[in-house]
């Protein structure tokens, strides 16, 4: 690999934050070479304020850290020539094994460049909590005061994400468009199991869990298409489990959601119901509408008929206040309704509802998300066909 | 022989032991046990956590003070208690060397354990008679598998407490079966303080709450 | 025909589908090893050999034996983790755009589970444990552990987790879920199949194994000490086996239970990790973790023991800064339970915990600094022979400080937010991990090697392998790094992106490098047996170390020590070559030693049979096999006669030889 001087250096002063201890950024500069080699990297060439500050703290701890890596590596190479066996020159002391003053450095070395750190860490993880409003747009942007963030609601389902924006009262499967340089707040939450929603150009990731709500505040700084993901393996589907993220200026997402809002589609307690099935390679689908409380039925494990909101049981069974802010806390899948677990523990089961546990290479049927796309079995068999046309095409029948 | 290793000097260092006392086959089986058990304590410590994460999650189901009878506690904690006490007697006769009385003692310490037992199961089928099994909900769940684990000790304790009563009948108050019964009376101590433990945070503070 | 009901319960859910009948290439694969096997099991029998390794080798109660079937467990085993490895390089180097690989969805997920499973537990594993139940006793001047029974049962428990785990090659299928199984994915309503059970049961059988055997060398370093071995006269290594096993101990009981609550979820219908009925998923990554990151120290500390003995040696020099060094291994050990959040900050804990989480972790790099420090200082002014061990050490130093580099770069919370569950981290932890540990026992077998047989390991082949092993790391796992910081995230079997596959293709040529390393180190063994005669060490010190194991002939008698040592300084052996100490060659008595015992291979085998009987749902047979499983724990108990004297005549006689040996060849060692 060749690397190119002269643009890594570009790239450095691009990334760095000014003014902060100069004497370290040439450190940074001299450490860009070997970590970054380019600036295409979309970790370390971010379009988002908060992945770009993300960026130059692996820059700077980077660099922090190789205060000490480069000279061990020096030294080791150094001394494993200097002191070989050949070197009849070379001094040899076998009884020497202590020096206080060594020991000293040996310890407070490490023990400085870790207070360092420490102290970048206290800071950084509190102003770039995921919980917490964004301070700023840019660098040297505040946010504006009455500047109120787009609200968009996150759903992992199996293999695709569900975007909710409560504001446009529209949704999207896996097409998430942005206002660029406007605040977003994202609720985050899954509809089985655990995926993290991550847009590496944007911001870190956050894990998606069911019935469990977490955050992330961000914003994109620059116009353009980017990729987003999910980066926690969820089962069969999950390698084509990303969207596309469009960041596009205000009159444009205003156009786009109004554009959404003729789609031919409502995101119905019935459509959601198909929707949350297994599937995979889903295309993007936009909805006009949305059930209202959906997302939060969604959280409180509820979107079937009959079940009991998971809210609604914490009240009863008294454990926690249902509305409290779930920020930081941990809220407890407290669901009355026996939503999910209707497989019984082995134990209590009929010969008969054994099943079996076929070879992984035994022909299977074809999987069976190729007739009858919603099937729950899709989750432990790859269903290998993109599924656009019977999501998209649900007939009255299926609705009711 | 020894006189070999020593250099010339002042003090003669000794390098080999030539002049070897006998060791004792079982000299580290008590640190071993005891490493064993604080090791089970931790599976124990995982399951009161549990317990503790889980203590409130009743799902919509039954709650603490509406499914525990502690009377019935009462009763089943004096029979861990009352076993204790009798394997406390059941050493004391294997320090006097009396094989006959050791085996008595055994025996009426099973018999608690067994009615320990007993009545465990008894509020266990209760339970899941009345629909508060383990699968009703999280803190039932927990619940179970906190005193059931203790009550799976207490059976491998008894099955342990038979094969020891059979072993002193043949052999007699040797030292392996001495060092035996030392390792059973930990571990049968060990499960009565764990009781208790049980007893005060899952069965008092569960009433309580 | 009979009724499915009877079927079923005779059989369970184990049908024809479950055996690869539909699949030629594995068939083929099973038929070749089973006849591989029958022709094995009948050169065995030809020649007369069953008896040998059972009497020998299969039950036998000696930690040397023991020790060396470990490391042939751990090799095996390697074998079959660093195909599944191939695979997932093959697989994410080609599958590109239209091109969907040649692994479908079902069979990746499953490789990339079992890498994990077994590298960790039926690989490092046990290299670790092997290593440190061949040398500690020696080490520390003792005749065998303390309990040596337990010791075989432990080694059979762990081999019964790794049958397991090689049984759901051919029969059904394994996890899909990743090597930590995380909840609810892998609970039963999102992996009703076969697959979650194997990983239970190989994890939970093999893991009684672990802790058993932790008890054991714990026990065995407290009490079994030469006289004089005080705690600060303890070889490193020791040190780090004491603490690893005090981490064992501590923590696996933890993984008991947490997959005890697992396997409850999916055998009775509790509701511990599942998403409802007051379930917490959160639950299960929080207790997993508070096993598995003692679990990463469990592995890396022996491997720091070995660099300290090798370094050592090879440098002709004491260890420098001994007490910081020890004092390094004990903050490592408590630190290490003080850390497991670092694994998911990004499952929204405040700031403050992610941050205190975040700075434990941090702070760990300060005793590691220090022993990287100590290490280096002890070559300084030292006298470096590079034989191989001191090359894997060198390896080591340079590989470890930049895994070391990026490991605290991910406790930085913001940083770990973008670099969480992206091939970043699995660069990071594969070059803690082939560059810690595994360097680390390629340094131990070289090193200890003369030790158990006798000749020394061919330097060409072992050069070799170091060689392809070193650069094919750094060319499998560099790029992984820079994927990493291009966003790119793990466990994906399909990439739209071709400027990615660059990456990839250089990954799978890294992958290729470490398989020609590990022919060459199999190659090694071959042709350092061959050449025995020339490699033949009769000193019992070939390397000219330090430390009581080599105060020994090699390899050494059962007893280990006709007599037991009597240790005045850390380097116990040097300080008695320092100090002429003579040898004993009589006076010598009758020596009390354990006798071996079959009971551990059968309680193992019967530990197999309840496991693969509950995977499948086989009730009866489970029960069968439990009881049984009881009937010969209790009927062992009854056995008082375990134990034997090899006599004054016996000892003398093998001492006399290896008088022989060291008059007769003291020119050529020069020692």
């Amino acid at each position: 690999m060749v690397m190119r001087t002269p643009s890594l250096l570009a790239c450095a002063r691009r990334t760095a934050a000014p003014r902060v201890m100069r004497a370290l950024r040439t450190t940074a500069v001299l450490a860009a070479p070997a970590l970054l080699g380019g600036c295409d990297w979309v970790v370390m060439n971010p379009s988002g304020d908060v992945a770009r500050q993300q960026a130059n703290l692996i820059l700077w701890s980077t660099g922090l850290m190789l205060l000490i890596i480069v000279p061990v590596i020096v030294l080791t190479l150094l001394f494993a020539w200097k002191f070989r066996h050949t070197n009849e020159d070379a001094e040899y002391q076998p009884d020497w094994d202590h020096s206080t003053g060594l020991e000293l450095i040996i310890w407070s070395a490490p023990l400085m460049i870790v207070i360092a750190l420490g102290a970048m860490t206290w800071i950084s993880t509190h102003a770039l909590d995921p919980y917490r409003p964004l301070g700023r747009i840019a660098p040297g942007q505040r946010v504006a005061k009455n500047g109120k963030p787009l609200e968009i609601q996150v759903v992992s389902l199996d293999w695709k994400w569900l975007f909710i924006y409560p504001e446009q009262g529209v949704a999207t499967v896996n097409e998430l468009v942005l206002p660029t340089n406007r605040q977003v707040q994202f609720r985050i939450t899954s509809s089985s199991v655990m995926n993290t929603f991550y847009v590496p150009a944007m911001a870190g990731m956050i894990y998606s869990m069911p019935g469990m709500e977490t955050r992330l505040h961000a914003v994109l700084n620059k116009p353009g298409r980017f990729e987003g993901q999910s980066a926690n393996y969820s089962g069969a589907g999950f390698s084509y489990m990303h969207f596309t993220v469009d960041s596009v200026d205000d009159a444009a997402f205003a156009k786009w959601a109004s554009e959404a809002r003729s789609a031919q589609q409502r995101l119905d307690m019935p459509t959601y119901a198909q929707l949350e099935k297994p599937s995979e390679k889903v295309p993007a689908i936009r909805y006009a509408a949305v059930q209202p409380q959906l997302f939060d039925r969604i959280v409180g494990m509820c979107t079937k008929p009959g079940e009991t909101c998971m809210q609604a049981t914490m009240m009863k069974d008294g454990a926690m206040d249902p509305h409290r802010d779930s920020g930081h806390g941990m809220t407890v899948n407290d669901s009355g309704h026996m939503r999910g677990s209707e497989s019984k523990g082995a134990l209590q089961k009929e010969p008969e509802e054994k099943g079996s546990s076929p070879h992984r290479n035994a022909p299977r049927a074809p999987a069976p998300g190729s007739s009858k796309p919603g099937n729950a079995d899709n989750r432990s068999m790859t269903a290998a066909d993109p599924l656009p046309a019977p999501i998209t095409g649900l007939t009255a029948a299926d609705r009711s | 022989m020894s006189e070999a290793t020593i250099p010339p000097g002042t003090q003669a260092p000794v390098f080999y032991e030539t002049d070897e006392h006998h060791h004792d086959a079982g000299g580290s089986t008590m640190l071993g046990f005891w490493l064993y058990l604080m090791s089970d304590c931790l599976i124990f410590a995982m399951l009161f956590a549990a317990y503790g994460v889980y203590g409130g999650s009743y799902a919509g189901g039954p709650q603490p003070h509406e499914i525990f009878e502690l009377p019935l506690v009462a009763l089943n904690t004096s029979m861990l208690l009352l076993s204790s006490i009798t394997y406390g007697f059941a050493m004391l006769a294997m320090n006097d060397g009396k094989v006959r009385a050791v085996q008595g003692w055994l025996a009426i310490t099973g018999l608690f354990g067994l009615a320990f037992l007993s009545i465990e199961l008894y509020e266990f089928s209760t339970l899941i008679q009345e629909g508060a099994g383990p699968q009703r909900s999280a803190f039932l769940s927990s619940f179970f598998t906190l005193v059931g684990t203790h009550g799976l000790h207490v059976t491998f304790g008894i099955i342990w407490l038979v094969t020891l009563m059979v072993q002193v009948g043949r052999k007699g108050l040797i030292a392996a079966n001495q060092r035996r019964l030392q390792c059973l009376s930990l571990f049968w101590h060990f499960l009565d303080v764990i009781w208790i433990g049980v007893f005060t945070f899952v069965y008092l503070l569960g009433v309580l709450r | 025909m009979m009724s499915d009901a009877l079927l079923k319960t005779i059989f369970g859910r184990l049908t024809l589908d479950s055996f690869p009948i539909h699949e030629p290439i594995l068939i083929g694969t099973f038929a070749v090893v089973a006849m591989g096997g029958a022709a094995m099991l009948a050169a065995l029998t030809y020649f007369k050999v069953w008896g040998y390794l059972w009497k020998e080798w299969f039950t036998s109660v000696d930690h040397k034996k023991i020790g060396i079937m470990y490391m042939i467990l751990g090799i095996v085993m390697l074998l079959r983790g660093f195909s599944d490895a191939i695979m997932m390089r093959a697989q994410q180097a080609m599958a590109f755009g239209p091109n969907e690989g040649f692994l479908p969805a079902h069979h990746y997920d499953q490789v990339f589970t079992a890498h994990g499973v077994i590298m960790i537990f039926f690989v490092a594993m046990p290299f670790v444990t092997g290593l440190m139940n061949y040398v500690v006793p020696l080490q520390i001047g003792a005749r065998d552990v303390s309990f040596p029974f337990l010791n075989n049962f432990s080694f059979w428990m762990t081999t019964a987790g790794a049958v397991i785990v090689m049984a759901s090659l051919f029969v059904g299928e394994f996890a899909r879920t990743g090597w930590l199984a995380m909840a609810p994915l892998s609970g039963l309503d999102y992996s009703p199949d076969v697959g979650v059970d194997y990983y239970i049961w190989s994890l939970q059988i093999a893991g009684v194994g672990t802790l058993l055997s932790g008890v054991n060398l714990l026990a065995t370093i407290i009490k079994m000490r030469a006289p004089g071995m005080s705690l600060m006269k303890m070889p490193v290594f020791t040190w780090t086996a004491l603490a690893t096993n005090v981490l064992i101990v501590a923590a696996f009981p933890v993984l008991t239970a947490v997959l005890a609550m697992l396997s409850l979820d999916r055998y009775v219908g509790t509701h511990f990790f599942t998403n409802t009925m007051g379930g917490n998923p959160m639950m299960y990554v929080n207790m997993i973790w508070i096993w598995g990151h003692p679990e990463v120290y469990i592995l890396i500390l022996p491997a720091f023991g070995v660099f300290s003995e090798v370094t050592s040696t090879f440098c002709s020099k004491r260890i420098f800064g001994y007490t910081s060094m020890v004092y390094a291994i004990l903050v490592i050990t408590i630190l290490a339970y003080l850390v497991w959040l670092h694994h998911f900050f990004t499952m929204g804990s405040g700031a403050s915990v992610n941050s205190f989480f975040g700075i434990t972790t941090m702070i760990i790099s300060i005793p590691t600094g220090a022993k990287i420090f100590n290490w280096l200082f002890t070559m300084y002014k030292g006298r470096i022979r590079f034989e191989l061990p001191m090359m894997w050490t060198i390896a080591f130093m340079i590989t470890f400080v930049i895994g070391g580099m990026t490991g605290v770069l991910l406790a930085v919370p913001p940083a770990d937010f973008v670099l969480h569950n992206s091939l970043f981290l699995i660069a990071h932890f594969h070059n803690v991990i082939i560059g810690g540990v595994l360097f680390g026992m390629f340094a131990g077998i070289n090193y200890w090697f003369p030790k158990a047989f006798g000749f020394k390991l061919d330097k060409k082949w072992g050069t070799i392998s170091f060689w392809f092993w070193v650069i094919g790391f750094y060319v499998a796992f560099m790029p992984l790094y820079v994927l990493g910081l291009m966003g790119v995230t793990r466990r994906l079997r399909h990439f739209d992106d071709p400027s990615l596959q660059i990456w990839f293709i250089i990954a799978a040529i890294g992958a290729a490098m470490i398989a020609v390393g590990i022919a060459a180190f199999l190659i090694q063994f071959y042709v350092s047996f061959r050449n025995r005669e020339a490699l033949r060490d009769w000193t019992g010190d070939p390397w000219n170390a330090r430390t009581l194991e080599w105060a020994t002939s090699s390899p050494p008698p059962a007893y280990n020590f006709a007599f037991t040592p009597v240790v005045h300084d850390l380097d116990a052996w040097y300080d008695m070559k320092s100090n002429n100490a003579a040898r004993p060659v009589n006076g010598f008595r009758d020596i009390h030693m354990p006798r071996n015992t079959g009971a551990g291979v059968i309680l193992a085998g019967l530990s197999t049979v309840i496991g693969l009987a509950m995977i499948w749902y086989i009730w009866w047979l489970a029960a069968l096999a439990f009881v049984g499983l009881l009937a010969v724990a209790v009927g062992h108990t009854f056995n008082y006669d375990r134990d034997f004297y090899i006599t004054a005549a016996e000892v003398t006689t093998a001492e006399d030889e290896h008088t022989r040996q060291l008059t007769g060849h003291a020119a050529v060692a020069g020692a």
